[in-house]
């Protein structure tokens, strides 16, 4: 085996591989993480950074050849077809009422005039631009 | 449906695509996975995703139900038609060694294609028909009740 093949054969099992891992990991999040919009993301990871590593494996596996062409119009047809999915599940989620379960927990864990109806105005004022610098 | 703008750009691209992708399924079958059925399920799936997207009512306008029933019986037609030319030629039903006697495998290669054909126009034509079917029916409970 020449040296370019073996460069050829090692990077394709690396992008394989890889592609392979950020898809298990794609599938973990979907099954442990809590709520409906921290599963979307990760089951957005399989469809982006493993499908591309994957199909980037493959095509270095195959060389030069009309399989090598059949798989990037596969790659751009997953491209375009997998954020529209993932875009058309959060839009029916959103509309239908369905918020992250973060936000709440994030809005209660604020400095306290922020919360508070009836503290003085130029204080919540000056807080709420502390919290904004800090951000 | 006025404001899925993303749905909407992305489906115009992708539905010629997916029509080509059907063509190639279709006549490509002697050589790779695919064949009559697999091509027309494909082809259908074109025009579902088309009426999901835009309404049903232009779905319709593109692809008639007039015309729908009838390509449903035509794909039929061409596959039995294709036996009975075999058999008006002298052969069994369905033999497509007839179409061409000194070079059988020819004529099979040809019959396949057409038998194919059919096989596909009547797919296209059925899956269409029951996503009309299933979409024009009018809802028994409204949307308020889910």
């Amino acid at each position: 085996m020449s040296t370019a093949a073996l460069i050829q054969e090692v990077l394709s099992w690396v992008l394989v591989v890889s592609g392979a891992f950020f898809a298990l990991v794609g599938a973990f999040g979907t099954w442990r993480l809590p709520d409906f919009w921290s599963r979307l993301h990760a089951a957005s990871v399989t469809d982006s950074a493993g499908m591309i590593l994957l199909i980037a494996g493959m095509c270095l596996q195959s060389g030069l050849t009309l399989v090598t062409v059949k798989l990037i119009v596969i790659g751009i047809f997953l491209f375009i077809t997998g954020p529209t999915a993932t875009h058309a599940v959060a839009n029916a989620a959103l509309v239908s009422g369905l918020r992250p379960r973060e936000a709440e927990g994030l809005i209660a864990a604020e400095p306290e005039p922020l919360t508070v109806a009836g503290g003085a105005e130029g204080d919540a004022e000056g807080t709420r631009k502390e919290t904004a610098g800090a951000a | 449906m006025r404001h899925h703008l993303i749905l909407r750009v992305v489906t115009k691209l992708l539905v010629g695509a997916i029509i080509l992708f059907a063509l190639y399924v279709q006549f490509h079958g002697d050589f790779s996975p695919g064949g009559g059925f697999q091509a027309g399920v494909i082809m259908a799936v074109a025009f579902i995703i088309y009426g999901v997207v835009f309404s049903l009512r232009q779905a319709q306008r593109v692809f008639p139900p007039w015309l729908v029933h009838k390509l449903l019986a035509l794909g039929v037609l061409i596959y039995a038609f294709t036996g009975l030319v075999s058999m008006a030629l002298g052969y069994e039903y369905l033999n497509y060694g007839a179409f061409t006697p000194h070079h059988p495998e020819h004529g099979q290669h040809w019959g396949i294609l057409i038998v194919e054909l059919g096989v596909g126009v009547t797919v296209t034509g059925v899956m269409v028909a029951i996503y009309y079917a299933f979409a024009a029916r009018p809802p028994t409970i409204s949307d308020k009740d889910w």
